[in-house]
Order: C-alpha cells, then structure tokens, then sequence
C-alpha cells in the first residue's frame, strides 16, 4: 500500500476538489507560454488573446467537472459512449457526401462538433474497459477485438477525410492495447501487417491533397513555391532560431508573415525562432513533466481499467507533441495536429482537458473505487 | 454474454506488467524526443548560419537607388542640360485584371494622347509583368490633380515623381550635346559585357548620341542602395541601410551657346554645317549641324510618327553633317597643298603657271576646266590662292602625284578621325593607289590625280577635319585634339577644373618661310583686293584669313545614294569657306558649309564672318 500526498486523509483544498495541483502547475505553465506564443505570432493582437483566455476558460471548467465524476462511472458509460460516437460518425459521412470535400462537422441545429473529438476519448475508454473485463494480459482474441473496436472509428475518421485526428485515436487504442501488456510477437506481427496496410491507405483512402503533403514531406524543396513553401518557411524559422533564439516578438519569420498557421499548427516554429533551441529544451521539459505525472497517475491506479485509460490519455498527449513538433521540423508529414495548449483554437483543446480531467479523476478518487 | 471468470485476477501482476509497459513506454518517448531534438539540434546549430541567410534573404531586400546625372554647362556656365521632376503614370500590369479597359477609362478622364498610349502598348509587351510601364509619361498639373482625385478606383496605377533630362536649347544643341534615352536591350548587353549592368540598376536613361554619350560615364555616376526590410508580400516595412547614390559629375563644355546660336541663325534654312574650334587648345566652341532636331523628343520617347519623319526627311536632319557629312573639300585645302608643294620642292615662292583657263596634261588627251573660263594668266603660288587658280593646283597636283599628296595632307588629319569625344565621326577619305585598288581594284590614272589638285575627285572631308587642318596649318604644325569637354565642376563651386588639353603630333613642314608664304596667302584673300572673300569680310574691325571654296556636286552624306530624280535639286554646287581670326595669334578657326548655296565667297564667308564678329564683339564688351 503506497502512502503519498494524494491521500485523502491529508487533503489539501485542491485535492478536495479532486484536482491535481502538479498538473495544473504544469498546464498552466504551458497555457502561459502559449499566450505569450500566440501574442507574438498572432501581430500584438489582443483580441486572439482574449479569445483564447476565454476557451482556456472553459477548458479549465470542463477539466474541472470532468474531474468530479468517479472513475466507475466512466468505465460505466463507456460502451455507450463509444456506440453513440460511432452513430455519429457515420451520420456525418452520410451528410458529408452531400458537402463537398472534408466534412467534419455535425450540426445539430442549436449547436456544431465534431464527433472525432468525442471518439479520442471514447476510443480508450471502450478499448481499455473491454481489455480489463479479462485477466491481463490479454489473450490473442481480445487484442483482436480491441483492434477491431480501435479501427472501425479510425476508418470512419480517416473517409472524412482528417488523418491527423485519427491518427490520434488510433495510438489512443493502441496504446491501451500495449500498456495491457499484448505479447510483443503480436506487435511484431502487427508492426508487419500496418506496413503491409500503407499501400492500401495510399491508393484507396488518401485524397490528392493528403498524397500531396506525403510527397512534399518527402522532399520538401521539389515545390518550394507550393506544397512545399510551408515546411520550407517553417524550417528556416526554426534554423534561424539558433541556439538562443531572436527574442520574443523579434521572429523576422513569423512577424514579417512568412511562415503559415503561425498562430495555430506552426506555432512551434514561432516559439523556436524566437526562443532557440534553450527555449525548445525548457518547453520539452514542460511536456515532460506533465506527462511523467500522468503516468505516475496511471502506475498509482488501483484498477485496470483507470491505469489503461490513464496511460493512454497520457501517451497521447505525448503523440501531439511529436506529431506537431516533427512535422513542422520536417521529420512528419504535415497532417494539421495543433501543438496542444499552446496553439491558438478551441476544438480539441477542450477534449484535452476533458482528459485531464478525468486523469486528475483517477489520480484523486481512487479511494472511492471498489476494488474487484 | 456475460464474460467467463476463469482465473482469479492477479492484481500484483497486473500492476507490475502495466508498471513494465510504462516504463517501456517513456524508454520510448525519451528516444522519441532523442530524435527530435536531433533534428532540432541539426537546423539550429548545425545549419544555423545557413537558415539565418535564408532568414535575411526572406526579409532583406536591396534596392539600388539611381544617382542624379551630371548637369552639362557651357563655357560661360549657361545650363545646357538639367534634370527635371517629370510627373509618370505608372501601371504595374501584374495588379491590372483588364488593363486595355483601364487605360480606354483613363484615356477618357485624363485624356490621354495617342501616341502616349501607343508607346505604353509597345512598352507593355517587352516588359516584366511586374515592373512599372508609364502609360503617361509626362503629366500636366492638371492630370495629375484629376487622377489623384480617383486614385482608389485604379489599383496598381500611380503617379511617380522622376528626374528627367531637358535640354532648354532644344535643336541648337542636338548634333553637340546629344541626348538621353530609355536604356534598351542593345545597351543593356552593352553594360553586361563591360560590368556596368549593376550600376546601372536603378537608372532609366543612358547617353545615346553626343556628349551625352560620349562621356556617359563621366555623367551617369554611381548607384547607390537602399536595404530594406520586407514582409511576405513585399511591401516595405522599414530601411534598415542607405548607401547614397554618388551623382554623376557635372562638366563644362568648351561649347560658348551664343556662339552656336549665332551659327543656327546663320545657316537659316539651309543644310550646311559649322565648325568653330580654339586653335590653342583645340576646344571646340561651337559645332552645328543644320538642319537640327528637337532632342527632349528622344527623351521621352519619340513616336513613331515623329521618328519616321526625321528618319525620311530629304534634309537628314539625323546625320551631324560637321563630323560625319563627307564632302569634298574643293579649294580649301589650296594653301595646304602649296604648302606641301614648297615642302617637297615640286613649286617655289617664284614658280609661276600660266593659266588660260584650262589646263592639259602634255599631249593628253582630256582637259580641265579652271572655274575662270578665260583664266587667271600667269600666277604665282600667293595668286593662285587668293584668288583660288585652279590651273596651278592642277598642275601641282600633277607633279607632286598622288602618293606624295595622300601622305602630306594625311599629316593634317585627313582620312583618320580627329579623336573627337563625339562618336559620332567619320574618317571620310583620303585617297591613294592602293586605296583605289582595295576599293575598285582598278589602277590610279594620272587622270585620277588631277582634280585632288582642286579638293575634288576621290578626296572627302568632313567639315571638322577641315578645321582641324586649318588650326595645324595657322600654329604651323602643331595642334590640338577637338575637345567639347572643357573641364568638370567640383562640389558644385561655380568654378571649375580645366582638363588639359591634349597635342597632337606635330607636322614638319621644313622651312618656316613657307608657312610665311601660304598664311600671307590666306591673308590676301581676305584682305586684298582680288581675294574671293574680300568682300564679304570688307570694314571688319579684326583681321581674319581665310580660304573660300565651291565644291562641285558629287554626293555629301556618307550614306546618300545616287538618285537621278534629286540629283536636279542637288545639283547646284556646295559653298565652304575656312577661316580664322585674328590673323596675329588666331584665337577662332571658323569651317562653313552650306551645302548646294553656289559661291563660297558669297555664301559661306559670310556665315564665317558672322561668327568672328560675334566673337569680337563679345570680347569688345567684355573690355
């Protein structure tokens, strides 16, 4: 039995309210940095910054909630959670062959989302209350299962077309699948069997445009007035970072205008060339500590199910970070994943704090947990 | 289906495989980030200095700034061409949707002119899409205020401001000073080959004829530059340097405009030309080229209307007939061939000819004619001059031969250019057995030799060259370069540096006596009673010399054919006349053409004596 500080006999004011103050202390941190980011790259402008404060309002107070609910019910609702991301989704391919291009959004009259961001939390939450049914770890026909209930959304996702987000939700389940412990020969043999899938997802269920991006991350300087101008422009900006970097709102990239998205997917860039290679060594230390405390979080649940869930919110969190920061390196293709809590845009902020929401729910409320 | 429970779930495993996977799963982000910091490490350390060029290269901009061109003064410090703001309307045809449709709209509420518009198409088709063509090249107050006025309306249209030449003498000064004129891709190429392109970056015009273009590189200066700082879209955000333009140097020409006024009011209608240069430093004072041309049309692009009709014209006002118009020097060149003939032995102060107004080579079969049908009688080497015998040059021609003429008046500069800085020259000709060989690959006859006695037959000269002559002739072999640059102003201070000026190699002509003999000869024909120009220089209160002359009609210019139907209109014969004054001392050698007016001494002479009046009178108020 491990004693620590989130025990419930020492209550702090902040652990009444089931929140985690390390990881708030790390959040805000980040959301901080984000402003003074977004402030920059957005021309001084403070409207963007009020805007923003507002939904990291909201984030906070979704967090807030999301932390309330004990851990049971989550596993309670999972299944119908992830049914009703699934109806939606196929509603939203059903309506988007009307639109034209991708189609994100429903619309449900009194208010539009997008039912992706649902799914990167009913994804984990379905898989790891299915993987924690049985013993772990689990056999060969769950892991099938599992990956059965991962792919049907990631599909459904992936026909919208928005391979960033399933992407995302892919590694969610996946991740749950892992952390339950799946023998590593079927990873293996997984691992063989996605590379065998790449030409399939290439030729059947790429659009133009995503090929485009493939190629042009292959080699960027082939189109450097097209496709290519953005990795190009954002790849200087980094470059001429330094190691010191030119100084806050001193980035001639970003506030001359050469480089695109730069308050929203290309932020990254903006904070490297202003900040250098230092300041991306202190923001990687932000990331890192928030997600070692999430995984702390994890490891300390007291059942499967919180420790998979968790784990995976957790490692997830980390996918952003690299897709982001390596794609506008250079390294990843570009396929539009924020860098969380920093760029500018309230989507998937808001699901991301629904997740430590619920992380800070298990980390605080274990104690209310039956043990089976 | 309710799930099976078979085994009895061992919590401790449970947690330490899930606790195992963890870790294995931030063994793998910390390679992960290994990797990406990696590549981060490589753009910005790495490569940094790289991406930090490319960075200024994104933002940086160097625009090179034209410098001012170099003011052209004359001797007394008269402006002869100056700079002036001109007001453009540019359209940059890139931000242009439907630029025909622009420019009939603006042609309406500007009322724009023809050949503007007409030039702007012409401009529009050779020209980068995204550099600025002048649809307007010279505004009036008025237009500018009605555009300014609806400016919004015509994006990608705007008034410019820009420096250009103006010549306020207009056609007096053409054939001299020349003109400026839009760079175009013959100068371009020119520039590449010698380097000059980057100077050149940010200027529009460039000399194209005379002075201007002579000493071009005396004028245009050097470019300056400007580096600024842009955004994405190239629009200007601050200048981060200025390095000043160096403008060009302002120069003095030894051109005297009153002078070359007087010339134009001379030579009134009448094609000719007139040469006046300083034998004693070889500055040419005034040099005009009749008919002449308005130069500010070349400016700003003259229209193809305009340029057909000087290029068409019968007159040729195009051609500077003082140094390109070829023609034969007739009885100017007397004194210079008797000269040669003391020189060389073949007549002395005492030889006489008899002349019974022809003259026949001994027992040959043609004769020519002296323009005195009953002659002159018997004369002397002085008659002959004043009163411009041509038997006794026939036959000095005859036993001097050719050989021995080409070189002597070779020496004074005929058939090689004069090394004036005008490009615009010719070397006329000079001839002699070989060239005739070379040139019709026929021998010399005997025949060939005779009218070169009398300034006819194969022997052209320009009217410079002529003068040339005449200025080693009155300093008895010694002279000097022509030279219309007299010097360069200095930090615009009203005075001004005075370029030496350059001599040329002397002509030995043996026994001073015999410069005695040709210069009093000249002398009497204009002071002595008989001498063909006695009149016209009759009551002049300086003493002048000189020599008439009447040249029979071949052709003139160096590139007009022989045509039967203008030949009648042409027929009549060129008058010359070269001069200088004072006889003491000569500070003026005057050379007049007026070509198909009939008698030099009543035709040319004076239009000679109107410039040396003027000189003298000048210097009589000047006492």
């Amino acid at each position: 039995m491990v004693r620590n500080k989130l025990n419930p006999n020492e209550q702090t004011p902040l652990a009444r309210a089931h929140i985690d103050g390390w990881l708030l202390l790390g959040l805000a941190v980040l959301m901080s940095v984000g402003l003074a980011v977004i402030y920059s790259a957005g021309g001084q402008n403070m409207d963007l910054i009020y805007r923003q404060l507002l939904r990291l309002g909201f984030a906070l107070l979704v967090m807030v909630v999301m932390a309330q609910v004990p851990p049971m019910a989550y596993r309670r609702v999972s299944i119908y959670f992830y049914l009703v991301g699934i109806a939606m989704l196929v509603a939203v391919l059903v309506i988007g062959t009307i639109g034209k291009g991708a189609q994100r959004w429903l619309d449900l009259g009194f208010m539009r989302f997008q039912p992706s961001e649902i799914m990167k939390l009913a994804v984990p939450m379905m898989v790891a209350w299915y993987i924690s049914r049985f013993n772990l770890p689990p056999k060969i026909q769950h892991v099938f299962i599992g990956f059965v209930l991962v792919t049907i959304p990631t599909l459904l996702i992936a026909k919208q077309p928005d391979l960033g987000t399933s992407l995302l939700i892919a590694s969610s389940g996946i991740f749950v699948i892992f952390l339950a412990g799946m023998s590593w020969k079927l990873l293996g043999s997984l691992a063989v069997m996605g590379s065998a899938f790449a030409p399939i997802m290439w030729f059947f269920l790429m659009q133009d445009y995503q090929k485009q991006r493939v190629l042009t991350f292959l080699n960027p300087e082939s189109d450097p007035l097209n496709s290519g101008y953005h990795i190009i422009q954002s790849q200087i900006a980094i470059g001429s970072g330094g190691l010191q970097g030119k100084g806050w709102l001193q980035g001639t990239q970003s506030q001359l205008e050469f480089l695109p998205e730069r308050h929203t997917d290309f932020i990254f860039s903006v904070f490297s060339e202003e900040f250098g290679l230092i300041g991306i060594l202190l923001l990687l230390s932000l990331y890192l500590f928030i997600i070692f405390r999430g995984m702390l979080i994890a490891m300390r649940a007291q059942d499967a199910y919180s420790k998979l869930l968790a784990g995976s919110i957790t490692l997830t969190f980390f996918v952003y970070v690299f897709v982001n920061m390596g794609m506008v390196s250079g390294i990843l293709p570009v396929v539009g994943v924020p860098l969380p809590l920093v760029s500018y845009g309230g989507t998937s902020m808001v699901t991301l704090m629904a997740g430590f929401g619920i992380l800070m729910a298990i980390g605080t409320q274990k104690r209310l947990l039956s043990r089976e | 289906m309710p799930p099976k429970r078979i085994t009895i779930r061992d919590h401790t495993a449970e947690a330490n495989l899930f606790a195992r996977r963890s870790v294995i799963a931030m063994l793998i982000i910390v390679v992960a980030l290994g990797i990406l910091i990696s590549n981060l490490y490589y753009l910005q350390v790495t490569r940094y200095e790289d991406y930090q060029t490319r960075s200024n290269g994104n933002r940086i901009k160097v625009l090179p700034v034209a410098p001012n061109r170099g003011l052209i003064y004359d001797r007394n410090g008269v402006l002869l061409a100056e700079n002036k703001p001109v007001f453009r309307l540019e359209v940059i045809p890139e931000q242009q949707d439907k630029i025909q449709q622009t420019v009939a709209d603006l042609s309406q509420l500007l009322d724009i002119s023809q050949s503007d518009i007409e030039s702007f198409n012409r401009e529009l088709k050779g020209q980068r899409r995204f550099k600025p063509v002048a649809l307007i090249s010279n505004m009036t107050q008025q237009q500018v205020a009605i555009f300014s006025v609806n400016q919004h309306k015509y994006p990608g249209i705007s008034v410019e401001a820009r420096l250009k030449r103006y010549y306020p003498f207009g056609d007096t000064l053409t054939h001299v000073v020349g003109y400026v004129a839009k760079i175009n891709k013959r100068d371009l190429q020119k520039l590449e080959e010698s380097g000059q392109d980057a100077n050149y970056a940010a200027t529009y015009d460039i000399g194209k004829q005379g002075v201007e273009k002579y000493h071009e590189t005396l004028l245009h200066g050097k470019v300056g530059y400007q580096e600024v700082e842009v955004n994405s879209q190239g629009r200007i955000i601050r200048t981060l340097k200025f390095q000043p333009p160096v403008p060009g140097t302002d120069i003095v020409l030894n051109i005297d405009i009153n002078m070359q006024m007087v010339a134009q009011r001379a030579l009134q209608d009448n094609r000719g030309s007139v040469v006046v240069i300083d034998p004693r430093d070889g500055g040419v004072i005034a040099l005009y080229s009749n008919p002449s041309y308005d130069p500010n049309l070349f400016v700003h692009g003259i229209s193809s209307k305009d340029y057909r009709r000087l290029l068409s014209s019968a007159d040729r006002p195009l051609i500077n007939r003082a140094t390109q118009g070829q023609y034969p020097p007739a009885s100017t060149i007397k004194p210079l061939l008797a000269l040669a003939g003391l020189n060389e032995g073949v007549i002395t102060e005492k030889s006489r000819v008899y002349d019974p107004g022809t003259y026949q080579i001994k027992n040959g079969p043609r004769t020519w004619r002296d323009y005195l049908p009953w002659g002159h009688g018997w004369v002397n080497v002085t008659k002959a001059i004043e009163v411009s015998c041509d038997t006794f040059f026939y036959d000095l021609a005859y036993k001097m031969g050719i050989e021995k003429i080409s070189s002597s008046m070779s020496a004074f500069g005929f058939g090689q250019f004069t090394g004036i800085d005008l490009y615009e020259e010719s070397d006329a000709n000079m001839p002699n057995e070989g060239w005739k060989r070379a040139r019709f690959n026929k021998p010399w006859y005997i025949g060939d030799t005779i009218p070169v006695g009398i300034g006819q037959g194969y022997w052209t000269a320009t009217p410079l060259q002529l003068a040339t002559a005449v200025a080693k002739l009155v300093d008895r072999g010694h002279s000097f370069t022509p030279q219309v640059i007299r010097g360069q102003k200095v930090d615009n201070a009203d005075d001004y540096i005075v370029y030496p000026p350059s001599e040329n190699y002397p002509v030995d002509m043996g026994d001073e006596k015999y410069w005695d003999i040709v210069l009093d000869a000249m002398y009497g024909v204009v002071n002595r009673e008989g001498g063909t120009a006695f009149k016209a220089f009759r009551k002049t209160p300086y003493v002048s010399a000189g020599k008439t002359g009447t040249a029979q009609l071949i052709g003139i210019a160096e590139d007009e054919k022989y045509d039967a139907s203008k030949i009648a209109a042409h027929l009549r014969d060129n008058a010359m006349y070269v001069g200088y004054a004072p006889y003491e001392n000569p500070e003026m050698v005057v050379t007049v053409v007026v070509e198909n007016a009939g008698h030099g001494g009543s035709q040319a002479a004076p239009v000679a004596r109107a410039l040396m009046d003027y000189h003298f009178h000048e210097q009589e108020e000047q006492k």
